[in-house]
Formats: C-alpha cells, structure tokens, sequence
C-alpha cells in the first residue's frame, strides 16, 4: 500500500435547493470515486482493491506493470495478448511448462482469476526497456534477423513474422509478441520447446518449430530479438495478416489455418 | 551378510505371525449393509460431498491428468507412491469392483485381491467412515468418466518394498473401527470428529509421525513436520499460543473455507486443501469442524526454540539491517507495526507462525511468497511477491530475525545458511 494523498474535490453547494442537491450528489460521486481510485492505505486499514495491488506476487518479479524485470530473465508480460497469457497460466497449472515458482504461484487459483490477471496485464502497455547490449558478431546478427523474417525453408522453418505479425508485436488474441524479450529468456523457450520440456496445447506449432531448428539458429534468433529496439505504440495486430502455417492448438481457428481450440 | 539374511528372516516370520494374529482380528470387524432410501443419484451426490471432505482428487490425480485417474507422485521417507487409478475404468481402475471390495480398501486397508495396502492411502483414518458413506463414496466413483491409465508400482526402499511386513505396522499402528460417536458431546462435535477422524485424515499431516511413519499422538493434532514435503503443519487443537484456543469459531471457520482469516492464511499443502475440499463443505460441517478442533487438547511442540543464540551486537546489527529491509520490502502490507491488514494480509506481530520453533513455513513465505488459495469466500487473493530473488540469505536471515524479535515478538535467530537450504519451491 503506497501513501497516497487523499484529494477532497472543493465543492460549493449553490443555494438554490434543486441544483444544489444535483451538485452536491455529484461532487459527493466525484470524492467517492477518488477515495475509491486512490488507496486509504492507512497502517491498518484495507489494502486498496486493485488488482494491481492484488497481483504484487506478479509483478515482485515480472516488474511494475508486467514491464519485465531487469536481470534479463523475468520475461515482459504487459501488452501480450490475454489469450495468450491466459494460456500459459493454465500451461503453469497442468504442467506443460515447468517453472516451479509459476505453477506455485497459479495450482490453486480459479480459471476466472487467471483470466482476470491474463486481462489486466493484456492491458498494460508501459515503455519498454532499451535493448540489452551484448557481443555477437555481426554475422549471427544477420543470421537472426534472416530467420525471423524469413524462416529456413530448406528446414521448413516459417518465418517468426509469419505469425507473430511482420511487427513481432503479437495477435490477438493468442499469439504473443516477441520484442522486449530478453535474449537468454528466448534461448530458453526455444530449448525447452525442443527438449519438449515446454509445451502448449496439441498440436504444439511452437514445439515443432523448435525441434526443427539447430542451437546455431536459436542463438541467432535470440540474439537479433533480444538487440531490437521496441516500439512503445506497438500493440498486437487484430488479426494474422494471413493463414498461419501451421496449426497450433493454443489458437483459436484463424482463416485457412484450420487450428483448433 | 550373513546376519541380515537373518534379520530379514525374522522380520519375514514376524510378519506372517503378525499377519494370522491380524486376519484373526480384522475378522471380528465386520458391518452390516444397512438398506439405504437414496436414489442412485443422491447416492452418488453424497459420495461427491464425501469425496471433497476426503481430498481424493489430490493423491488420485496427476498434474495436468483425469480427475482420479491416478499418477501423482506421493513421497514418503520410504520410497515413492503413486496415487492409483480409481475411475471406474474395468482394467485399470475400480470398475470391476463391488461395493464390498471397495469397503474392504477403505475400511480394511486390504486391496481386492486380498494383498495389504501401504498406509499413504490413510485407511488408518478411512476406517472410521461409515459404511453407508463408503457405499455412497463407491457409488460416486463409478459415475466419474472412465479413464485407461496403469496405475505406477511404488518404488519404495527395502525392506519397505516387501509388501507382506505391512502385516507387521498393520499389528502395531491399525485399529480398524468406525466411527463410534461420544454420547456425552453434541450432535455437532461428533459430525466434527466424524469429519476430522475420518475423511478428513487431518492427522495425515497435522500429528507427529514416528520413524515408520505412523502418527503418534492418535488425533490429538498437535501439530508436525509434513515427511519429505517438509512443511510444519501446525498444531489444530486448543492450545492458546500454536493452536486455534484463543480463535473464535467464526475465524477457524474463515481459514477452513475461505483460506484466509484474520489471523492468518492457508500456503503450502493447506491451500491445495482449502482449494481442493474445504471450500467446498457446508456452513454447518465447516461450523462442526471448528467446534470440534477447539475441544481438542492442548498439545503442542513448544519446547525451546531452534537456532543458535547470538551476542548483544550481532542482535542489534540483525535488528537494524533487518528493519531497513522491512520497512522497504514489508511494511507496505504487514504495516510498520506488524498487524499486517487482516484476512488479506496476515498480521506478523504476536503469529505463532512467525515466532515459533519450527521456522521452515516462515523461510519459504518470505521466499517464495504466494497466494492464498482462491475460494468461493475469496475468489481474487492478494499474493505476496518472492523475495527470494532479491534477499540473498544475510538479508532474508535479518528479516526474519527482525519479524521474530519485533512488536513483543521473540524467536531465536534463523541461520543463512538455513534459509539457503531452503530455496527452492518443490511443487510436484
């Protein structure tokens, strides 16, 4: 609970009877709704009834807001689409991911509230942090950046934008966006998904996506995302800009994809 | 070698005696099959009431699995079991079972094919539940969705891996029997003894086990260190300090049902129990529970406290590091005087939870952090970040000091190097 100051909204009541009663419901709505905005955070008073004040377990490590942390792991989960989040609560909870931290966190809460947390971090959007900065070469730089824009199709490997909209930025409502994401947290998504240690729901694209790639192209496409400079506007796109290229079971059917639940 | 050819030999022999004596007297306790009004349907409603009191689900279901189609791992000092297949599934689960094998697992802890059953299956407990529940229990069992999934062998240590020396801990910790209630105490407190005794099998974590496993003090709950899980689940009884004696029932009933209270709320396995089972009893079975538990003597391990005793100098370095950090990362919540923000926040001032000797919940709470269980009664919980990323263990040992020597708090110092044994979450 954070010490807030309490504004009282200055309300003069005219005299005359009719208005004045209007005026003064309204002003009295007016400071109701700010006690209500802001926290009374009095010692021992009730903590405000926020989910962001809810969800501190979330954000003790995730950052303010969903914003990503800064030791390079805890990956941004602001502004993912809800679907998508919401998806891996529930991935957390029936163990197709294994961070053990998570799964504590989610085993014992209802699907409403995993929703509802899904959502609120769906809708935050707060700047992202500069790029990291690290020493690759030049040429696994542009090794990355190839794959991300245009796969390995000798390995039949789609292009990252493919479905994760040519701005890396997401679709609705269920397949995230990728900048912002630190380069060892994506290194360790892309291995999991190979080793099968993470998965999502049948048919698991991601997984067959990763098993395809070598180490060599994971570290390069890891590399090229992690030095990315994000856009702050960048919001998931409505709608893929065309079929996906494979099905993937945490998508809801999209055009031509024929991808299931 | 030769000697422990022999030791086994004897153990071997000692069971078998053990196990003719038994037969003997499990054969004296038998139950009638009393004719029953209930549809199929209430039956089976009933079962499912008596299947959450229980907690099946949790040892019968695997993370991500069929609901009782078995496969959670269940670790004991002794080796490793899995929670078995019971849906009604004809060759991997119980679909072939009648309702008189059925009462022979749960009342007698013998499979239907006779072989002894290892007591992390708590028919020690199981055995008070009546007859007509145990039907109602089987007959809602048969309705769940069938599932084809092999149950796991146990893979158990030897000796313990020898089925047939159970007859051996059967002879010495097993009274089968159900249920007999007190004339003396209410209708209420019966049900609550009824429900605690049996299908709830609080002892299973709330009561000290010996070296074999068996609970020690019968069902006086006076409170204990959960095997390998190594979660202290404290004392249920009246005691006014560790125990619920100084709580009124109103507040016993909020931890039950709602997870939380206004003294504190349910982590570790007590919030799979809140979420799985509690939550889902009546007012007036919650209502029997409390009043149950507060009639229980009051017994608990309050004997001496854990840790070293520490200099003058090294109490007021703790105490100021630790209060720093408090006032940084806690008193948001907890407040700058301790009395946290009841139920969300539970007070830390004068918490048995936080001065008491056995300091494991305390350690993984500031490390791990977490969220109530969300219940009907409080379906959007207030979590606690992990502090275990920030706090390296001199910070998070000066915390705690600092929270156990704090607002008439008094509790000896907590090693760093035994909070650093306790990193780590161990979810399974």
């Amino acid at each position: 609970m954070k010490q807030e100051e309490y504004r009282v909204v200055p309300c003069a009541v005219p005299q005359r009877a009719s208005l004045g009663r209007w005026i003064a419901a309204l002003c009295l709505a007016l400071n109701v709704t700010a006690a209500l905005a802001q926290s009374p955070a009095a010692d021992s008073g009730a903590p405000p009834d926020t989910l962001q004040q809810r969800l501190l377990a979330c954000t003790g490590c995730h950052g303010n807001e969903g914003r990503a942390a800064s030791d390079g792991f805890y990956p941004r989960i602001a502004g993912k689409p809800e679907g998508y989040l919401y998806n891996q609560l529930i991935n957390f909870r029936e163990g197709r991911r294994h961070f053990q931290l998570m799964s504590y966190m989610v085993d014992y809460q209802s699907d409403d509230y995993l929703k509802e947390m899904a959502r609120y971090f769906s809708g935050q959007h707060p700047p992202f942090a500069p790029p990291q900065k690290f020493d690759v070469p030049q040429s696994t730089l542009d090794l990355g950046q190839e794959l991300v824009k245009s796969g390995d199709p000798s390995r039949k490997i789609p292009a990252c934008s493919a479905c994760h909209s040519e701005a890396l930025s997401g679709v609705n409502p269920a397949i995230p966006g990728l900048l912002g994401l630190p380069r060892d947290y994506i290194i360790d998504q892309l291995g999991s998904w190979k080793s099968g240690s993470r998965r999502a729901a049948a048919p698991d694209c991601m997984g067959q996506i990763a098993g395809r790639l070598t180490t060599q192209q994971i570290g390069a496409i890891a590399a090229w995302i992690g030095s990315q400079t994000a856009d702050n506007q960048a919001r998931p796109a409505d709608h893929a800009a065309q079929p996906l290229p494979l099905d993937c079971g945490g998508v809801p059917a999209s055009a031509g994809s024929g991808a299931g639940r | 070698m030769k000697t422990k050819f022999l030791l086994i030999g004897f153990l071997l022999l000692a069971a078998l005696g053990f196990a003719l004596l038994q037969r003997h007297q499990l054969d004296e306790v038998g139950e009638v099959i009393l004719p029953t009004s209930d549809s199929p349907q209430q039956l089976a409603a009933r079962g499912k009431y008596l299947a959450q009191a229980g907690d099946c689900v949790v040892c019968h279901t695997a993370r991500g699995g069929a609901p009782f189609a078995g496969g959670r791992a269940v670790p004991t000092p002794f080796g490793t079991l899995f929670g078995p297949n019971i849906t009604p599934d004809a060759n991997t689960g119980i679909g072939s079972w009648t309702p008189d094998d059925f009462w022979q697992a749960l009342h007698l802890g013998k499979s239907r094919d006779g072989h002894l059953l290892y007591p992390a299956f708590p028919y020690p407990d199981y055995t008070r539940i009546s007859r007509a529940d145990a039907d109602a229990l089987f007959a809602y069992l048969q309705t769940i969705p069938p599932v084809h999934q092999p149950s796991r062998e146990p893979q158990l240590h030897f000796p313990f891996d020898q089925r047939p020396l159970l007859a051996v801990w059967r002879a010495l910790y097993f009274k089968p029997g159900v249920y007999q209630a007190d004339t003396l105490q209410s209708e209420e407190w019966n049900r609550g003894a009824y429900l605690v005794q049996g299908a709830g099998h609080c002892d299973a974590c709330h009561s000290p086990r010996n070296s074999l496993g068996a609970t020690v003090d019968g069902n006086d709950l006076a409170g204990g260190v959960i095997p390998v899980l190594d979660w202290y689940a404290p004392p249920l009884n009246s005691h006014i300090k560790a125990g619920v004696g100084s709580w009124d029932l109103q507040e016993v009933a909020d931890l039950l049902k709602n997870g939380v209270s206004s003294h504190g709320v349910a982590s570790g396995p007590m919030a799979e129990v809140v979420y799985n089972s509690l939550q889902d009893l009546t007012p007036a079975d919650i209502q029997a529970i409390s009043v149950y538990l507060k009639t229980l003597p009051a017994k608990a391990d309050d004997s001496g406290s854990a840790g070293s005793s520490i200099s003058a100098a090294e109490r007021e370095r703790l105490l100021a590091l630790g209060g720093t950090l408090y006032k940084k990362d806690c008193a948001d919540c907890h407040s700058v005087s301790g009395s946290g923000s009841p139920p969300n926040y539970p007070p830390l001032a004068g918490n048995p939870a936080v001065t008491g000797h056995f300091t494991i919940n305390l350690i993984r709470m500031l490390l791990n952090g977490g969220f109530p269980p969300g219940t009907q009664g409080n379906p959007r919980p207030y979590g606690m970040p992990p502090f275990g990323e920030s706090l390296n263990d001199e910070q998070a040992a000066a915390v705690l000091f600092y929270i156990r020597n704090s607002w008439g708090n008094q509790g000896t110092a907590i090693a760093p190097s035994e909070v650093n044994r306790n990193r780590g979450v161990g979810v399974n």
